[in-house]
């Protein structure tokens, strides 16, 4: 019988750690949890990324969705174990580097979008994934992107309102973000120095975006 | 709320996924997209001694039409499956019934297999695997056997897969000519498990009248419910009496049998409304 420590993991001991290794929010971080770890306690308890909210703990309420190589799913749903040698994003992982709140947290505070603030890094992270799939949801679409969070304080309508503000704040920022790529291009600027100086909108940016800058 | 103890696995391979569920059974679980077995550990409803994660054997995550089927590989998610254009012009009634299974973070994950395979008597796929009369693949150490919708669903949560066996893919046939379909549901909330739905299958002779209608229904007993409508024609009302008389569902938090029943013929008039539409589109009028 092979040991944990190899690839196919094979391990009839309950008690066997697993090494898991994710880059959460850009960084690489490690940790050594047993098969039966959630993705949702490994952030909140080893790694201690509180950000990320635990509801329910059966898929229902929505508050611990996290993105996993840039897809939202619930992170009480997943083991640990499964992820391994994921990118995960989490509401941390919003912000930009220098404390700018990201187009979806902006709307959120422009359309009072929150009260207890609870469910809001579920609402965040399922809005942000969606946006990137569908820049320009119609209202039935934005309710459709919220179906699976749930919210106990706002009654959803000015969540709503926020996923279209934030889809109006994204595609600001991109517009910006091509602009000010214009600008230097016409200043001469080479195309190793203009990814360089892309700013912050990168993530969101599709590689054809970056060949049109380039 | 956290999974019991369990000893676990990740193989690489379909080979490897057997000899893990055969040295782990009777008692070993195949963990595909976990949004049904996750929630069971969670709340302590199972507790099986090892788990097979199949998450790594990336072979397994296809959807594909081929020669006069749509087959999907038990790794891929619902959400790739709604996405696959060919896949949903082959067999429209994927596309209608996956857009109605939970929400689409839950989709992100799930696998439409392993949906299947959990046999929940509210799941849309198993309903459209019952009424397509598809058939679902099961591989052991000791060979493979492809087993037929009728003969694949047990009970509530029960099917016909051994504990040593992973089912690798569903296969359903691709939509006649002359045919149309379609599916209704009713719940609680939007992606909440239905209270009853209609999957709904029509097809039509070259006179246009009605070859053949058929329905399935969720949530209305412990397996996916088929009814042959054909004698009720195009009176869509009429097909909804013969399935009110047939259905006999049971009551529970979420519903009575009453109001199960009526729903159902509810259901079946606006699925069959549907799904005639759809065939007179597909055969020009």
């Amino acid at each position: 019988m092979a040991s944990a420590n190899d690839e196919r993991g094979f391990t009839q001991s309950p008690a066997e750690l697993f090494e898991v290794s994710l880059v959460v929010n850009g960084v690489p971080r490690t940790a050594r949890v047993p098969a039966r770890r959630l993705l949702s306690d490994v952030l909140r308890h080893d790694l201690l990324l509180t950000g990320t909210h635990v509801g329910c703990e059966h898929g229902v309420c929505g508050a611990c969705t996290v993105l996993v190589d840039g897809v939202a799913v619930r992170s009480c749903l997943m083991l640990a174990v499964t992820a391994d040698g994921a990118q995960v994003t989490t509401v941390e992982g919003l912000t930009r580097p220098d404390g700018t709140l990201s187009p979806v947290q902006q709307a959120f505070a422009d359309c009072h979008g929150l009260q207890c603030g609870f469910c809001t890094p579920g609402f965040l992270t399922t809005i942000t994934a969606a946006l990137e799939e569908n820049p320009q949801p119609s209202e039935t679409q934005a309710r459709e992107i919220i179906g699976g969070n749930l919210c106990r304080c706002t009654g959803y309508q000015n969540i709503v309102k926020a996923v279209l503000r934030a889809a109006e704040l994204r595609a600001g920022e991109l517009r910006a973000g091509e602009q000010r790529a214009g600008e230097l291009r016409a200043a001469g600027v080479q195309a190793a120095e203009l990814r360089a100086a892309d700013w912050g909108t990168g993530q969101s940016r599709s590689p054809a975006d970056s060949e049109a800058a380039s | 709320m956290k999974p019991p103890q369990f000893g676990y696995s990740r193989p690489l391979s379909v080979a490897e996924a057997l000899a893990d569920l055969a040295a782990a059974a009777p008692d070993g679980k195949v963990l595909a997209g976990g949004q049904s077995l996750l929630p069971l550990l969670n709340m302590r409803l199972a507790a099986p001694a090892h788990l097979v994660d199949i998450n790594r054997i990336a072979e397994l995550g296809y959807a594909t039409v081929d020669d006069g089927e749509v087959v999907i590989g038990a790794l891929a998610r619902h959400a790739q499956v709604l996405a696959d254009q060919a896949v949903c012009r082959a067999q429209p009634l994927i596309g209608q019934a996956l857009a109605l299974v939970a929400h689409p973070v839950i989709r992100n994950r799930g696998t439409t297999v392993g949906s299947i395979v959990h046999a929940d008597p509210a799941g849309e796929m198993t309903a459209v695997l019952a009424l397509l009369g598809g058939s679902v693949l099961l591989e052991g150490t000791g060979g493979k056997r492809l087993v037929k919708a009728k003969e694949f669903f047990h009970g509530p949560l029960e099917s016909d897969v051994g504990p040593d066996e992973l089912a690798t893919q569903v296969r359903v046939p691709v939509l006649a000519a002359r045919a149309g379909c379609a599916f209704a549901e009713v719940s609680r909330r939007h992606g909440d498990y239905a209270v009853c739905g209609v999957a709904a299958l029509v097809e039509l002779d070259d006179g246009g009248g009605i070859r053949r209608a058929r329905a399935a229904y969720l949530s209305v007993a412990g397996t996916p419910l088929v009814l042959d409508l054909t004698e009720a024609g195009a009176d869509v009302a009429a097909a909804a009496r013969l399935a009110m008389a047939q259905v006999a569902p049971t009551a529970d938090i979420h519903a009575t049998a009453a109001y199960r029943r009526h729903l159902a013929g509810v259901l079946t008039e606006r699925a069959l409304a549907g799904a005639l539409a759809h065939a007179r589109e597909r055969s020009g009028g």
